[in-house]
């Protein structure tokens, strides 16, 4: 076994409102910075411990599927290194 | 647990079970809070999954009481046929669950709005809405931050060729305007159906519409009579 971290980032799906990233940018214009666009996104850092990094990957695949993301609003995409 | 006929599943920040006891009382329904640990009781003949705020909106709104092992309780007794209905908080965990289609995300305006709305009923052949003939307009109170309908193209074609959407949000004269949209809502969705009819969810609260010395409107308690 191998300890793994795998990263699931949690995004809304392209053309989902974005109402508090909305915000944000607002927030931010009225702080004088200048920017086109602004999206947000969830990370989870999930340590595991893994025979290699396929398996790493399919268990966050599945947590992701599972709880992490909904599947009617989200993408996600997961990303496995060695810890 | 005796006598227990409708279950008010009761989840750690669950705020609203209280009222839909009472309002459930008032309809002469015998009612009990059930605390989710406890799981349902075995005589229970509907069930009520209440507003609030569980497990403190965690994750997304509804996502962790979704997963509770009383949800899978709540699945199968849905599947067997008894009546299941998702107010506001518990709409969230129905769409979450799986219960019905789509999600209730943060509303357009990104703010938290309570008021009172106007709901279309869309159809009136189903247990919560046989009080009610199709095209009714009727007052019920909002009151949430993520209660914006949101639902795949193709899932959404579905849901209205299927006939499932029971409510949507509308003006005085029963027009479905974007004025009359609380929170963004996909089509003004406010409530819809699961695979039966006997399973139904919808962010506004008919429980705060049921008592007369509560406010305005008596209008939800139509909703609520399914289980009378």
């Amino acid at each position: 076994m191998t300890a793994y971290t795998a990263t699931v980032t949690v995004r809304l799906k392209r053309g989902v409102l974005d109402p508090e990233a909305e915000t944000t940018q607002q927030a931010l214009e009225r702080l004088g910075f200048e920017l086109s666009d602004l999206r947000s996104a969830d990370r989870f850092e999930v340590d595991l411990d893994a025979a290699d990094a396929d398996e790493a990957a399919d268990r966050a695949d599945e947590m992701a599927e599972r709880l992490l993301a909904n599947p009617t609003i989200h993408d996600y995409d997961v990303a496995v290194a060695e810890r | 647990m005796v006598g227990v006929t409708v279950a008010v599943v009761q989840f750690g920040g669950s705020n609203c079970d209280r009222d839909a006891v009472r309002a459930l009382e008032h309809l002469g329904v015998e009612a009990e809070r059930v605390w989710h640990e406890d799981g349902l009781p075995a005589d229970t003949e509907g069930i009520v999954l209440p507003g609030g705020f569980s497990y403190g909106d965690y994750l997304r709104a509804g996502a962790m009481a979704a997963r509770a092992p009383v949800m899978t309780e709540v699945r199968e007794a849905a599947a067997d046929g008894v009546p299941v209905i998702g107010v506001c908080n518990g709409a969230q965990i129905g769409a979450e669950s799986g219960l019905v289609p789509g999600a209730f995300t943060t509303n357009a305006s990104a703010r938290f709005q309570c008021e009172p709305v106007r709901l279309r009923v869309e159809r009136a052949d189903t247990p919560w809405t046989a009080a009610y003939d199709e095209g009714d307009v009727i007052e019920v109170p909002i009151a949430h931050g993520e209660g914006r309908f949101e639902i795949g193209e193709d899932a959404h074609a579905d849901l209205v060729a299927d006939d499932r959407v029971l409510f949507r949000y509308c003006d005085a004269d029963g027009n479905v305007t974007d004025a009359a949209n609380p929170n963004g809502s996909t089509d003004n969705v406010a409530g819809v159906i699961g695979e039966r009819e006997t399973v139904a969810v919808l962010m506004p609260h008919p429980e705060r519409a049921t008592l007369p010395d509560l406010g305005r409107s008596t209008d939800g308690a139509g909703i609520l009579k399914a289980f009378a």
